[in-house]
């Protein structure tokens, strides 16, 4: 482990940064298994069920780290929030419910599949839904390796550039599993 | 590991020493207690050796209470006074249980603030005094049958109980005289048991109808960890709509005229053996004899009970469609589908299942006894009865939780189905110039208004110092524990002026109304006659004093300040004084004020000692 990594578990205690605290080199270039297997041995150390016969005042300790166990697992496991992480720790604001930033190409693009997901809906095409997918999909095929590329390059204003527009394109997964969702009731 | 010395008296295990831990699983038809013997976890049958305790309480004018079978034979006869189901109604208001049940039950509701009461012929009871008379007699069956007082108990909910039906659980456990070790999940209590039994790894699907709730959990077991993905249910929906809707065509199909209480909760009853017997036969006799003394006979088959049931079985596929999105996984993902529940007997349940996974469900577990399987072997393993093959387990909160803001609306602080324990913070601001108070009110729900969610509390941070608007920094903090109960605390912190409150749940119960009703009950005299000897509270005292005295020895120097050691040592004089007379509370009060002060102690040996475990861990594996 490096010095780095003990010194913010040593000063910062459960709040320390996320990759410190499950012991998995920084970077958007996370195995899920080893995020996995990290998350269970913290949790198996930490946990209050492991102190169940201790007083009150030391479980409650046990639960705190056991929260920021959970913090850390949630805000490593998806890769957008792994990157929003890194990001918003390099001191860049994504500006989440701004979204004037966009260049117009971009919200155009997006109003359009918005437009298809709402006439799929009305006619219950499922089809219409997974062209659209397949379309969405492209597009953050490309955005991915950019994002990736921005942040190991500690270009943060390009890197959140991309991020927004990948937070953009996985809202619209949402809505169209809403959809889908409100298809089969 | 030499780690934390420190324990509350009562509270530390000598090893060797077998802790009598018990799993319950309080029911909405009936309940029942089991425990680990001998590694081998066993429901604990009652002197005539059933098992099941129908969940039905009957108060007589005398104010004589039965429980379970003698209270079930008088329900047709007596229905306002035998209280059945009433699961249904923890941390339930008038409005809901209204709504919900259409003014078909039997019962005298009482409108009071938090919770709804039955009025019956011994007075005004809260569901919460009626769960504690069943959980009571199922602590007696259990120190009956283990020969001696029960250290803790694990109480099973439905995943989908939302915070004030949790917290009515515990209370109601409180009530009977139970240490709580832990409420647990009914969908993860059954896959502890199916888990362990069968040493399962994958994900597994947990579809558990019961008589009064729905749950789905979606699970992953890994080797020594189940790890619940996601949850969601209906917390009315179960075997007792099957049963109403049973009713109601016996009343059509017999062309019954308006029917009293008693005929309704017969025709209930009646529909309840009727749905069973249909489990295993095509066609069966519904013979009810009313009040006026006409008999009503009619036949139902198994296509009439399938069409009468087929809305309320396709209700229970959207929270399954909504759980495996939220887990993140598809229906091939899952390897096995476990069934609890009574009312999973149901053929049409269990083809509906094998229909929507796709797969035969298992069903090599009694689906009525699998939850308190599962919750004596967690039992077990919290009142520190370690084995070699401890498991952990990571549940999650069923729904969101967040606080009313402007115009009605919701802002979710955390999301449904976050693993436990979860510590969120969120910052809020005055939108008044000299605001001096902020009222804060806690809901839960998946809904964006206020009025489509449950209210959890209400409270106010007041002492605010007066800002302009917009200036003041209020952290609102939620804590849910393992338990998957909430606490929430606000402080302002902009000027280093801190106001604090903590809230319980405006649907839980007081401590003092806890209290109070304890001190009425007749177990609370017996609890204090069978208070510890002298001795005991010796040996505690004693136990504690070798361990803080060890832990100062170990990190005095390095986690106290002269003060703070100096406060410690003068109550260890105390005690050590105390311990050697002869007045039993007065040893007890040392020992407690000891404990006290190490408090902060201990905290800090704890997290000292889990910081050099993480240490020692992230070396080995780099």
């Amino acid at each position: 482990m490096s010095d780095a990594v003990t010194a913010a578990l040593a000063t910062t205690g459960p709040g320390a940064d996320p990759f410190a605290l499950l012991g998995l080199p920084r970077g958007m270039d996370v195995d899920p298994h080893a995020l996995d297997d990290a998350y269970r041995q913290l949790q198996a150390q930490v946990h209050p069920d492991r102190f169940a016969d201790k007083s009150e005042a030391e479980r409650r300790v046990a639960m705190q780290w056991a929260a920021a166990a959970n913090e850390a697992y949630r805000t490593l496991k998806k890769p957008l929030s792994r990157a929003k992480h890194l990001i918003e720790s390099a001191g860049v604001g994504l500006g989440e419910q701004d979204n004037t930033a966009m260049p117009a190409d971009f919200l155009m693009q997006q109003m359009e599949w918005r437009e298809q997901v709402a006439e799929a809906r009305a006619h219950r095409d499922d089809k219409g839904l997974r062209h659209i997918e397949h379309d969405i999909r492209g597009a953050e095929g490309r955005l991915w390796p950019l994002l990736s590329e921005r942040i190991a390059a500690g270009d943060w204003p390009a890197a959140a550039d991309a991020w927004r527009r990948l937070r953009f394109l996985e809202k619209l997964h949402d809505d169209i599993e809403d959809v889908r969702a409100a298809l089969i009731d | 590991m030499a780690l934390l010395q420190i324990s509350e008296p009562g509270q530390s295990t000598a090893p060797h020493q077998h802790r009598r831990a018990v799993g319950i699983d309080l029911g909405t038809t009936h309940s029942l207690v089991a425990t680990v013997r001998n590694s081998i976890a066993t429901v604990l049958p009652d002197e005539h050796g059933r098992v099941l305790l129908p969940s039905i309480v009957r108060y007589g004018q005398e104010g004589v209470v039965a429980v379970g079978v003698e209270a079930a034979a008088r329900q047709a006869e007596d229905p306002r006074n035998t209280l059945a189901s009433v699961k249904r109604f923890m941390g339930r208001g008038l409005a809901d249980v209204v709504k919900t049940h259409q003014g078909d039950l039997p019962y005298d509701f009482v409108d009071s603030p938090g919770m709804v009461q039955i009025r019956t012929a011994a007075g005004v009871k809260s569901p919460v005094e009626v769960s504690a008379e069943i959980l009571r007699v199922l602590r007696q069956r259990a120190e009956a049958s283990l020969g001696g007082e029960i250290t803790g108990a694990v109480i099973t909910v439905p995943a989908y109980f939302d915070d004030a039906q949790r917290q009515a659980t515990k209370d109601a456990a409180q009530l009977a005289g139970l240490e709580v070790l832990r409420l647990l999940n009914e969908p993860t209590a059954a896959a502890i048991a199916y888990g362990l039994d069968n040493a399962a790894e994958g994900v597994y699907a947990v579809y558990d109808l019961g008589g009064g709730t729905f749950d789905i959990s979606i699970l992953r077991l890994t080797k020594g960890v189940f790890e619940v993905l996601a949850t969601g249910g209906d917390s009315a929906l179960g075997g007792d709509d099957f049963d109403r809707r049973i009713a109601c065509w016996a009343i059509e199909a017999g062309q019954l005229p308006p029917l009293g209480a008693r005929d309704l909760r017969a025709l209930q009853v009646e529909a309840r053996e009727v749905k069973e017997a249909l489990s295993s036969r095509e066609a069966a006799r519904f013979h009810v004899k009313l009040q006026s003394g006409d008999p009503v006979d009619l036949t139902l088959d198994t296509a009439t009970l399938e069409s009468l049931g087929a809305n309320l079985v396709t209700k229970t596929l959207k929270p399954c469609r909504q759980a495996l999105r939220d887990a993140g996984v598809d229906i091939g993902d899952i390897k096995g589908v476990v069934l609890v529940g009574g009312s999973t007997r149901m053929p049409m349940v269990r083809a509906a299942v094998a229909e929507f996974f796709g797969q035969a469900p298992l069903t090599n577990l009694d689906p009525d006894q699998v939850v308190a399987l599962g919750a004596a072997r967690q039992a077990h393993l919290l009142a520190g009865n370690r084995s070699g093959d401890d498991w952990l387990l990571l549940d999650v909160i069923p729904l969101s939780l967040g606080i009313e803001t402007m115009g009605g609306l919701v802002e979710k602080i955390i999301p449904r189905n976050a693993t436990l324990p979860i510590a969120r913070a969120q910052e809020f601001t005055t939108f008044k110039d000299g605001q001096t108070a902020m009222r804060i009110h806690v809901l839960q729900g998946e809904r964006e208004r206020v009025d489509d969610c449950r209210s959890l509390a209400h409270f106010e941070l007041r002492g605010i110092p007066p800002m302009t608007a917009g200036a003041a920094r209020i952290k609102v903090e939620f804590e849910v524990d393992a338990d998957g109960l909430l606490a929430v605390t606000a402080r302002e912190q902009s000027t280093g002026v801190t106001a604090q409150v903590a809230v319980k749940p405006s649907y839980g119960l007081s401590d003092d109304d806890i209290a109070r009703m304890l001190r009425d009950s007749f177990d609370h005299a017996r609890d204090d006659l069978d208070a510890r000897a002298l001795a005991e509270v010796q040996v505690d005292a004693d136990r504690l004093l070798d361990a803080v005295r060890a832990a100062l020895a170990a990190d005095g120097e390095a986690l106290l300040s002269d003060t703070e050691r100096e406060a410690i040592e003068a109550r260890i004089v105390a005690l050590a004084e105390a311990r050697a007379g002869t007045d039993r509370s007065a040893v007890r009060m040392a020992s407690d004020a000891l404990s006290t002060a190490t408090d902060d102690f201990a905290a800090r040996r704890m997290d000292a000692s889990i910081r050099s475990a993480l240490a020692g861990r992230s070396i080995e594996s780099i």
